[in-house]
């Protein structure tokens, strides 16, 4: 059987027999949900090493008919870039079921049965390849995140949960109208057959044309990514929502707005997309800055984690947007990157509320000397998240500030200020919540880790440190699908750039009338 | 007229109205037989009879074309709407049995008017002459009015059955204005005979066929609640009991949608450029009122009244389109949108208690852990109703704003799918209320789930699952038989 569609429908398997399991026996809901998302995992990982890295161009198609008129297909493939996100959410699941084990009390079988259908939404996301099926992915993964932070998450849950949803709609419903114009134009859904036309130059779109569809599908990804200003739904999301939740919207429901940015908006409207860039760059910038300096004075922990999000992934939008090698790349790793390390912040976050009760950063201080395993795993976090050579976001980060150094060198300037200021708001939040004189609250109630936990935090400190130190493990691949979106950006563009061998990646970007 | 007036493929052509009024005589005659006690055979006649209506048409179907002289078209269209009220029908009498049983109603009446008003939706469904259309109108209408105070000793029923009658009328007058300015310019009633002669040299006064439609227009648009002519739903629905009102809501609203579509698309299609505007406006109308009206309720049943009104205007911007595909894509929005409407009325039925007494929002708050069944086949309504994927209410979505799209009505098409995401927040407060909330006294009183309702709940609730995954069927039929006879 085809891979990809068995990583797709291992979790939706898993959510329709997660129903059937009864309401009295919580704890065969919890093993079910563990042993479907490990088996998942597994099949990403074979996924991963069946996956042929050499070759640039999509892998493992399937392509069945679904509706007949219009022309719909259940079709799926595998790339460089959504082999890893793919790979990052079924890795993330796993822990999620982990760190729900004990917090999550009341409805547990729904609890599991919707992280489930979670998993598989984001998986199709990353994988479909007919425009309709990514819609309806898209549209599917929603409804159980809304579930999860309406009914598990905190006082203003359902507040936050509403505004998610509706926030996410709102864009969505544009980026169907665009769909459906792509189709009217084209008479196809088939994202290849598409960009087929629009390389042999069967397909063309008025300027016009082009910036309203490249504009309807940004503002669909825009919002999810987020990128200021559309950003406002997500502190209240992260903020309400539980552990699990906060985990898979942070690490990996972001990533479907960059990973559509990168692969939808770019290769069809790459003029528009070239128009459109400097102003998204500067959006991208002040999203930086501005999520960095409101990260640095919230009071509530998890607050700032969701505000250094709107921060890293800003970095990420700039990558994408500097049209460059470099930045493309280090833009998808900074979105793994983001994802393991956030993931991570938002798990060890949940572990201090699951003792404390609390996300007040005035509410700790002193957890050191209570839980040490747990400050020392805190740390190694706190210092991957903002770019400790050797630690993962750094490789990434360097990319990005190098491709984006190419395109336009201000841009870097003001970037990399939101990289000092990362260093500001963790340590400063480091510092507040570990160092100090233990309160009685603290004391009595923040123990170390359970082997539970451990079991949760040692495989993102894993990843953290090989992606730091042998990023060679997953750059290549990424690198030849970027080149490949780099290359379909070029065509349909008023000019062409010139390609060079062995350009130095200094030299600025020649261009040339066609 | 020829001798033969009358031939056994006419009365073929003719079965599912047939069946249901013969049934629907005989229920009456049967309610002084059969006792009190066993009223709940009048529910299980009614069922066997709409399904030997619905085997009727798909009979009349397999001998196709025109009945008594043109008066009546019977083709994949009109089959397509007759099992779709009849569909409907069942789906309103399956929760029927515990609701009048809860109220001391359990007449044969009811069931008998039921029948009555759908034998007269299934004429306006092959209706192809003014006059039959008509006099579909009045059956299905009288009927409904009726059926609106059916309980008599309830204030807002009476209040909602009168006013349903009095504005009522008044649309039908209208409608029948219309059809004798049509007569008088054009010399027939006939639907093909009137596209000819407006098509043809000897045209009528264009001033005559523009009031003739607009006056028809008016007709019909408050029979399918279109703004600016919906300003009796939410207060019918409300007042109606709560089966009649999934039936009103789904029911009329197809019929009359049948027949618009078969008037304009036929009669009408020549002078389409002329009513393309108004239908336009009043689509948009629909959409905005209804969403934006529906946002501030707090009775549930007002709240589907408004859902109700926004999803008409959906129904519209296909008939804005003006094409087959538009045609095709309004009967599979109203399937899709008929069961999920009447599934999620059916649970406010079983929610309401005795009385109707609960109708709130606030009614339904911790359904999901007291019914978790119930609360999951609302949650796929809603799911519906707002247009996510894999529901049959995203897929009738998708297909309207394609054919609007098609036929470049962009904006159209973009106000309207911004209306369904405001609509999702209302939908969505249900979902809260329902999953997200601790159980209520309402909630605390609900009754287990009877056969009847589980089945009223169950079935409509797969149909639209299977009209979000595999539209293909019903799309396909829907797709041939949009090519209306001209």
């Amino acid at each position: 059987m085809n891979l990809p569609a068995l990583v797709l429908l291992m979790p939706l398997v898993g959510f329709l027999a997660a129903l059937a399991i009864p309401r009295r026996l919580p704890q065969n809901s919890r093993a079910w949900a563990l042993a479907v998302s490990l088996l998942t995992f597994v099949q990403s990982v074979i996924l991963a090493v069946r996956f042929d890295r050499g070759l640039a161009g999509e892998q493992l198609t399937l392509d069945l008919p679904w509706i007949a008129s219009p022309d719909i297909h259940f079709a799926i493939s595998v790339n460089g870039v959504s082999l890893w996100l793919v790979l990052l959410s079924t890795f993330l699941t796993p822990l999620c079921v982990l760190i729900s084990w004990r917090s999550i009390q009341s409805r547990v079988k729904e609890f599991y049965a919707f992280l489930l259908l979670l998993e598989c939404g984001l998986i199709g996301v990353f994988l479909a390849q007919d425009l309709f099926l990514f819609y309806v992915f898209w549209e599917v993964s929603l409804v159980p995140m809304y579930f999860l932070i309406g009914i598990w998450g905190h006082e203003r849950r359902i507040y936050a949960a509403v505004k998610f949803f509706l926030y996410t709609m709102a864009g969505s419903v544009l980026m169907l109208v665009a769909i459906i114009y792509l189709y009217n134009r084209t008479q196809t859904f088939s994202y290849n057959a598409i960009l087929d036309m629009l390389a042999s130059g069967k397909l063309a779109f008025a300027p016009g044309e082009g910036m309203l569809l490249f504009l309807a599908f940004f503002v669909a990804f825009a919002i999810k990514v987020p990128l200021f200003p559309l950003h406002t739904w997500l502190p209240d999301a992260h903020v309400e929502a539980p552990s699990a939740g906060s985990i898979m919207l942070a690490s990996v429901m972001l990533k479907m707005g960059t990973y559509g940015i990168l692969h939808f908006c770019l290769p069809l409207f790459p003029s528009a997309a070239r128009t459109c860039a400097p102003w998204i760059a500067v959006l991208a910038i002040i999203g930086i800055v501005y999520g960095a300096l409101v990260a640095m004075v919230q009071p509530n922990m998890k607050k700032l984690v969701a505000y250094s999000s709107v921060s890293h992934l800003g970095f990420v939008v700039l990558g994408i947007f500097s049209f460059q090698q470099m930045g493309l790349d280090g833009a998808v790793y900074q979105m793994l990157n983001h994802g393991v390390s956030t993931g991570a912040l938002f798990l060890l976050v949940g572990l201090l509320y699951e003792r404390r009760h609390s996300l007040e950063i005035a509410d700790y201080g002193g957890v050191a000397t209570a839980a040490p395993w747990l400050s020392t795993a805190f740390l190694v976090t706190t210092l991957a998240s903002i770019g400790l050579p050797m630690l993962n976001n750094f490789v990434g980060e360097f990319l990005v500030l190098q491709g984006s150094a190419i395109a336009n060198y201000t841009w870097t300037i003001y970037a990399s200020i939101g990289v000092i200021l990362s260093a500001c708001y963790m340590l400063w939040l480091y510092q507040r919540v570990f160092y100090g004189e233990a309160g009685q609250q603290v004391r009595s109630h923040v123990g170390d880790m359970g082997p539970r936990e451990w079991a949760a935090v040692v495989p993102l400190i894993v990843m953290m440190v090989w992606m730091g130190v042998y990023s060679q493990s997953f750059l290549p691949s990424i690198g030849k699908t970027t080149a490949r979106v780099l290359d379909q950006t070029q065509i349909n563009v008023g000019f062409r750039v010139e390609a060079r061998p062995n350009r130095a990646p200094t030299t600025p970007e020649v261009a040339r009338a066609r | 007229m020829p001798a033969s007036f009358t031939s056994a493929a006419d009365l073929i052509r003719l079965l599912p109205e047939i069946i249901l009024t013969v049934m629907g005589t005989f229920l009456m005659v049967l309610d002084p037989i059969l006792h009190k006690r066993s009223s709940r055979a009048f529910g299980h006649l009614s069922i066997l009879a709409l399904a030997g209506g619905i085997g009727g048409s798909v009979y009349a179907y397999a001998h196709a074309g025109p009945a008594f002289g043109g008066m009546l078209m019977v083709d994949g269209f009109a089959t397509f709407f007759r099992v779709l009220v009849m569909v409907v029908g069942i789906l309103t009498v399956l929760p029927s049995y515990r609701f009048l049983n809860r109220q001391d109603a359990e007449t044969s009446e009811y069931h008998a008017l039921l029948l009555f008003s759908i034998a007269g939706q299934c004429l306006m469904a092959a209706a192809n002459e003014l006059i039959i259309v008509f006099i579909g109108l009045e059956i299905s209408s009288i009927a409904s009015y009726v059926l609106a105070g059916y309980l008599r000793d309830d204030k807002r029923a009476n209040e909602a059955s009168l006013k349903y009658f009095l504005l009522g009328s008044f649309a039908t007058a209208f409608f029948l204005y219309g059809v004798a300015l049509i007569y008088g310019s054009t010399g027939s009633v006939n639907l093909i005979a009137v596209r000819a002669a407006i098509s043809g040299q000897n045209a009528p006064e264009p001033v005559f066929l523009g009031l003739a439609a607009a006056l028809m227009f008016v007709g019909l648009g408050f029979k399918v609640s279109a703004a600016p002519f919906q300003i009796w739903a939410p207060d019918v629905y409300q007042g109606a009991p709560t089966p009649v009102a999934a039936f009103l809501s789904a029911g009329p609203k197809a019929a009359a949608f049948a027949v618009f579509l078969r008037i304009f698309m036929t009669a009408f299609e020549p002078i389409g450029g002329g009513w393309e505007p108004l239908v336009w406006i009043s689509a948009l109308l629909s959409m905005t009122i209804g969403n934006f009206a529906a946002l501030l309720q707090s009775n549930v049943k007002r709240m589907l009244a408004y859902s109700s009104i926004a999803h008409a205007g959906y129904v519209l911007v296909a008939l804005t389109a003006r094409s087959e595909t538009g045609t095709a894509a309004a009967m599979f929005y109203l399937a899709a949108y008929a069961l999920m409407n009447i599934g999620a009325f059916a649970v406010v039925s079983h929610l309401s208690g005795r009385g109707e007494r609960y109708q709130n929002i606030d009614d339904l708050a911790g359904l999901g852990q007291k019914q978790p069944l119930t609360a999951a086949m609302l949650a796929i309504f809603l799911l519906s109703l707002i247009g996510v994927p894999l529901t049959g209410g995203f897929f009738g979505k998708f297909y309207i704003f394609k054919a609007a799209l098609d036929s470049h009505l962009y904006w159209l098409a973009v106000l309207g799918l911004l209306n369904s995401a405001v609509a999702a927040y209302y939908y969505l407060r249900i979902l809260v209320m329902m999953y997200m909330h601790e159980p209520g006294e309402a909630v605390e009183a609900v009754e287990p789930l009877s056969l009847g309702l589980r089945a009223a709940l169950i079935l409509p609730a797969m149909g639209t699952l299977f009209l979000g995954i595999f539209p293909a069927w019903v799309l396909d039929f829907a797709g041939k038989s949009a090519a209306l006879v001209k």
